[in-house]
C-alpha cells in the first residue's frame, strides 16, 4: 500500500493506492478531522441531554441506567424517557440535514431546502387536518381523540408528505416549456408549498385556541414526550436512505457541473435526479412525522457544513451531523430557557443555528 | 393586434406574434383585468350592488346605503387590495432580481419576520389587538429588521455575492421568527391574535389604513421602477454588471430599500400574504420576459388582480363570514401560476 499527498483547492488530499494502484481511495484529512469532531460533539451533547432533565443525573448513574444496572426509577428515566428523545433528536437532525444538503445541491440554491419545496408543509397540512378532526369539541371524547392524535398525527404527516411529493414530482415530470428539469421541480415545489402553507394557516384559524396551540407546537417542531415508537419510522428511513444518499453522492456532485457534463460522466441524469429528490423528500417527511415541522435545520445545516467542513462536493455527512448537533443543542436549550415551561425544540433551532451562520458569514465573507 | 411581423429581431413566437405585440397584448389584458376586478370588488360583497348603483355612488349622485357601502367600505378595501397586491408583486420581483434567486420572496430581507415579531411583542407585553397600533408596530418592526439585513448584507465582504446577501436575510429572519414563535407558544392570547394576523387579510382595514400606507407604497413602487435598469444589469452577473457601470453596493442598497419599503407597508397593512410575492413574479415573467422594465409593472398588475380577486372570492364563498384573502390567494393563484409557467416558451431565468 502506498500513500501520496496531493494538494487541491479545498485542502490537501491523501491518496491511498492499494493492490499496486488498481484501487485507490481518496481521503481528505480535513474532512475526516471535521467528521470526528462532529461525531464527538453529537455524543457529548447526547450524553448531556440524557443527564439533564427535571432531575440531574450524574454521569455514573447515566451509564448504569443505560446498561440497566441502576435502580428502577433511574433505569426507567434513562431508558424509556430520555434516551428515546435523544435518539429521535439525532435521527431527525440527520434526516433533515441530509435532505437539505441534497435539495440545496440539486437546486444549486442555498434557499432550496425541503421546507420551501412543499414536502414539509404538505406533511404539516396532513397533521393539522388530523388534529382538527381529532380535537373534537369537548373533553368527553378524550380517550378516542388522544389515541387518534398520538397515532393519527404522524400518519397524517406521512400521508401529507407522500401526497405533496407525488404532486410536486408528478407535475414537474411533465416536460413543459423550455425549463430545465430541476427548475421545474423548484418552481412547482414553491407554488405547491404556498398552497399547503395557506391550508395550514387557515387550519390554524378555524379551530379553537387549544387546537391552534397544539398545532402550533407541532408546526414549531417538538421532541416532547417522544418515545421509542417515534424512533421506528425515522430510524428506518435514515438507516436505508442515508447510505443510499452516500452511494449517490458521486452522481449528485456530477450533477453540480450541469446536466450535459453529468451525462458525459456517465450519470443517468433524469433517473438519478428523481431518485435523489425522492430520497430527500422521504427523509424530510419521516422527520416531520416524528418531531413536527422543525424549521431551519434543513436550511442551516448544509450551509454551516459548507463553511465549517469545506469540501469539493456536497457535504452530506457533515450536514447530517450538524443537523443532529443543532437539534440536540436546541432541545437542551428549549427545556431550560424558560423556567417552568418546556418550549418546543424547533422554536429554538434557529436561535442556535442562525447566529452561527451569521458569525461565519460576517467573519469569512462570501467566497466567489 | 394580430400583425405578423417576421422582421422582429427578437424572434417571433409560435403563434406568429412579434415579441412586442405579445407584450402589448399582455399589458392590455392586465390593464383590463385591473379595471375589471376593481369594478367587481366594488359591486360584490355581503350585499351585491348593481354596477349602475356603484357608478352613481361614485359620482356622488346617490346618498343612500349604496353610497355609504361604496365610499366607506368597498372603495378603500379595493384600493388597499390593489396597492398591497402590487407592492408584494413588485417587491417579490425586485427581491428575486436583487438576490438573483428564484426562491427569494419579499420577506427574505427580514421584513415579514420583523413585522411579525413587533406585532407579537405588542400583543404579548401590552395586549395590543387593535388594527391601528398593529399597523404602526408592523411598520416599525419591518423597518428595523430590513435595515439590519441591509446594513449587514451590503458590507463589502458579503456583498461580493448575492448569495451571501440572501443568507444574511434568512439568518436574521430565522432569529426573529424564532423569538416570535417562542412568545406565541408561551401565551394563548398572543397565539389567538397572531394566528389570524398570520394568514393575511384585507377585512376591516378602512380608509385610515389606506391613507397611512398608500403614500409609502407609491414611493416604493417609484423607487423600484427606478431600479429596473440596475436590476437588468445585476441579472447579467456581478462582473458584467460592473463592466456596464452598475455599482453593486449602490444597486443592492437601492433595490433592497425598495423591497423593504414595499413589503413593510404591505405586510403591516394586510399581514404576510406569502404567495403573491413569491409566485407572482414567476407567472409575470412568463408573460413579460426577463426585462425588469416590463417585469416589474407586470408583476405589480398581476399581484393586484390576484389579491383583489382572492379578496372578493373570500367575501362571497362563505357568506356571511369571510375567508381570509391570504388563504384564497394561494388556492386561486397556484393553478393560474402553474398554468402560466408551464405554457411559457422562454420559461424565464431562474
Amino acid at each position: 500500500m502506498t500513500t501520496r499527498t496531493l494538494s487541491t483547492r479545498s485542502g490537501p488530499v491523501r491518496v491511498w493506492a492499494l493492490g499496486g494502484g488498481r484501487i485507490s481511495v481518496l481521503i481528505r484529512p480535513r474532512t475526516v478531522r471535521c467528521a470526528v469532531i462532529l461525531i464527538v460533539t453529537v455524543l457529548a451533547l447526547a450524553l448531556l441531554a440524557t443527564a439533564f432533565g427535571t432531575r440531574w443525573l450524574p454521569l455514573s448513574e447515566v451509564v448504569s441506567g443505560l446498561t440497566g444496572r441502576a435502580d428502577s426509577t433511574v433505569n426507567l428515566t434513562v431508558r424509556e424517557f430520555r434516551l428515546p428523545r435523544v435518539v429521535v433528536a439525532v435521527l431527525v437532525g440527520i434526516a433533515l440535514g441530509t435532505s437539505g444538503a441534497i435539495t440545496q445541491s440539486l437546486s444549486r440554491n442555498p434557499l432550496g431546502s425541503p421546507d420551501v419545496l412543499g414536502v414539509v408543509n404538505g406533511a404539516s397540512a396532513g397533521a393539522v387536518v388530523v388534529m382538527l378532526a381529532a380535537g373534537g369539541s369537548t373533553v368527553g371524547a378524550g380517550g378516542a381523540s388522544a389515541a387518534l392524535s398520538r397515532v393519527g398525527v404522524p400518519l397524517g404527516a406521512v400521508a401529507g408528505a407522500l401526497l405533496s411529493a407525488a404532486i410536486v414530482l408528478g407535475i414537474a415530470s411533465c416536460r413543459f416549456g423550455a425549463l430545465p428539469a430541476t427548475h421545474r421541480v423548484v418552481l412547482v415545489g414553491v407554488i405547491c408549498n404556498a398552497v399547503f402553507l395557506g391550508l395550514v394557516q387557515w387550519g390554524l384559524t378555524i379551530g379553537d385556541v387549544d387546537q391552534a396551540a397544539k398545532a402550533a407546537v407541532f408546526l414549531a417542531g417538538s421532541l416532547h414526550g417522544r418515545g421509542w415508537e417515534h424512533v421506528v419510522g425515522v430510524g428506518i428511513a435514515v438507516a436505508l436512505l442515508l447510505p443510499l444518499a452516500m452511494l449517490l453522492k458521486r452522481s449528485l456532485d456530477a450533477l453540480q457541473l450541469g446536466d450535459d457534463t453529468a451525462v458525459m460522466l456517465g450519470v443517468r441524469v433524469s433517473r438519478i435526479r428523481l431518485g435523489l429528490f425522492i430520497v430527500a423528500f422521504a427523509l424530510a417527511g419521516t422527520a416531520v412525522a416524528a418531531a413536527g415541522a422543525v424549521s431551519f435545520v434543513a436550511l442551516l445545516a448544509p450551509q454551516l457544513a459548507r463553511r465549517i467542513a469545506p469540501s469539493a462536493g456536497t457535504p452530506l455527512l457533515a450536514s447530517a451531523l450538524i443537523g443532529a448537533v443543532l437539534l440536540l443543542a436546541a432541545d437542551l436549550i428549549a427545556r431550560h430557557l424558560v423556567p417552568g415551561t418546556e418550549l418546543p425544540a424547533g422554536a429554538v433551532t434557529a436561535l442556535v443555528g442562525a447566529p452561527a451562520l451569521l458569525f461565519l458569514l460576517l467573519r469569512m465573507g462570501e467566497r466567489r | 393586434m394580430t400583425t405578423v411581423s417576421r422582421t422582429s429581431a427578437s424572434g417571433t413566437t409560435a403563434t406568429g406574434w412579434s415579441a412586442t405585440g405579445r407584450l402589448t397584448a399582455s399589458a392590455l389584458a392586465l390593464a383590463v383585468g385591473v379595471v375589471a376586478v376593481s369594478a367587481v370588488g366594488l359591486m360584490l360583497g355581503s350585499r351585491a350592488l348593481p354596477l349602475t348603483d356603484v357608478l352613481a355612488a361614485l359620482a356622488g349622485q346617490d346618498s343612500g346605503d349604496a353610497s355609504i357601502i361604496v365610499w366607506d367600505q368597498r372603495l378603500p378595501r379595493t384600493l388597499l387590495g390593489l396597492l398591497v397586491g402590487a407592492a408584494l408583486g413588485i417587491g417579490g420581483a425586485v427581491a428575486q432580481g436583487l438576490t438573483r434567486n428564484a426562491l427569494a420572496d419579499p420577506g427574505l430581507l427580514g421584513v415579514s419576520a420583523g413585522a411579525a415579531l413587533a406585532i407579537v411583542i405588542g400583543t404579548f407585553t401590552f395586549g395590543i389587538t387593535a388594527l391601528a397600533p398593529q399597523l404602526v408596530l408592523g411598520i416599525v418592526g419591518a423597518t428595523a429588521a430590513g435595515a439590519a439585513v441591509l446594513l449587514l448584507g451590503t458590507r463589502s465582504s458579503i456583498a461580493a455575492t448575492p448569495q451571501g446577501f440572501a443568507l444574511i436575510g434568512v439568518a436574521i429572519s430565522a432569529i426573529l421568527g424564532s423569538i416570535a414563535s417562542t412568545l406565541v407558544l408561551l401565551d394563548a392570547n398572543t397565539l389567538d391574535e397572531y394566528r389570524f394576523w398570520l394568514v393575511g387579510s384585507l377585512a376591516g382595514r378602512g380608509t385610515s389604513t389606506l391613507t397611512a400606507v398608500a403614500p409609502v407604497i407609491l414611493v416604493g413602487i417609484a423607487l423600484a421602477l427606478g431600479c429596473s435598469r440596475l436590476l437588468d444589469g445585476l441579472a447579467l452577473g456581478d462582473d458584467a454588471a460592473q463592466a456596464l457601470g452598475v455599482g453593486l453596493r449602490r444597486a443592492r442598497i437601492l433595490a433592497g430599500t425598495a423591497v423593504i419599503v414595499l413589503t413593510g407597508a404591505a405586510v403591516a397593512a394586510a399581514g404576510p400574504i406569502a404567495f403573491v410575492g413569491l409566485a407572482v413574479p414567476h407567472a409575470a415573467r412568463a408573460l413579460s420576459g426577463p426585462r425588469a422594465s416590463w417585469l416589474l409593472p407586470f408583476s405589480g398588475a398581476l399581484g393586484a388582480v390576484l389579491l383583489v380577486t382572492a379578496d372578493v372570492l373570500g367575501r362571497i364563498i362563505s357568506r356571511p363570514s369571510e375567508l381570509q384573502a391570504g388563504v384564497v390567494t394561494a388556492l386561486v393563484g397556484a393553478p393560474v401560476a402553474l398554468l402560466l409557467i408551464t405554457r411559457a416558451r422562454s420559461g424565464g431565468a431562474v
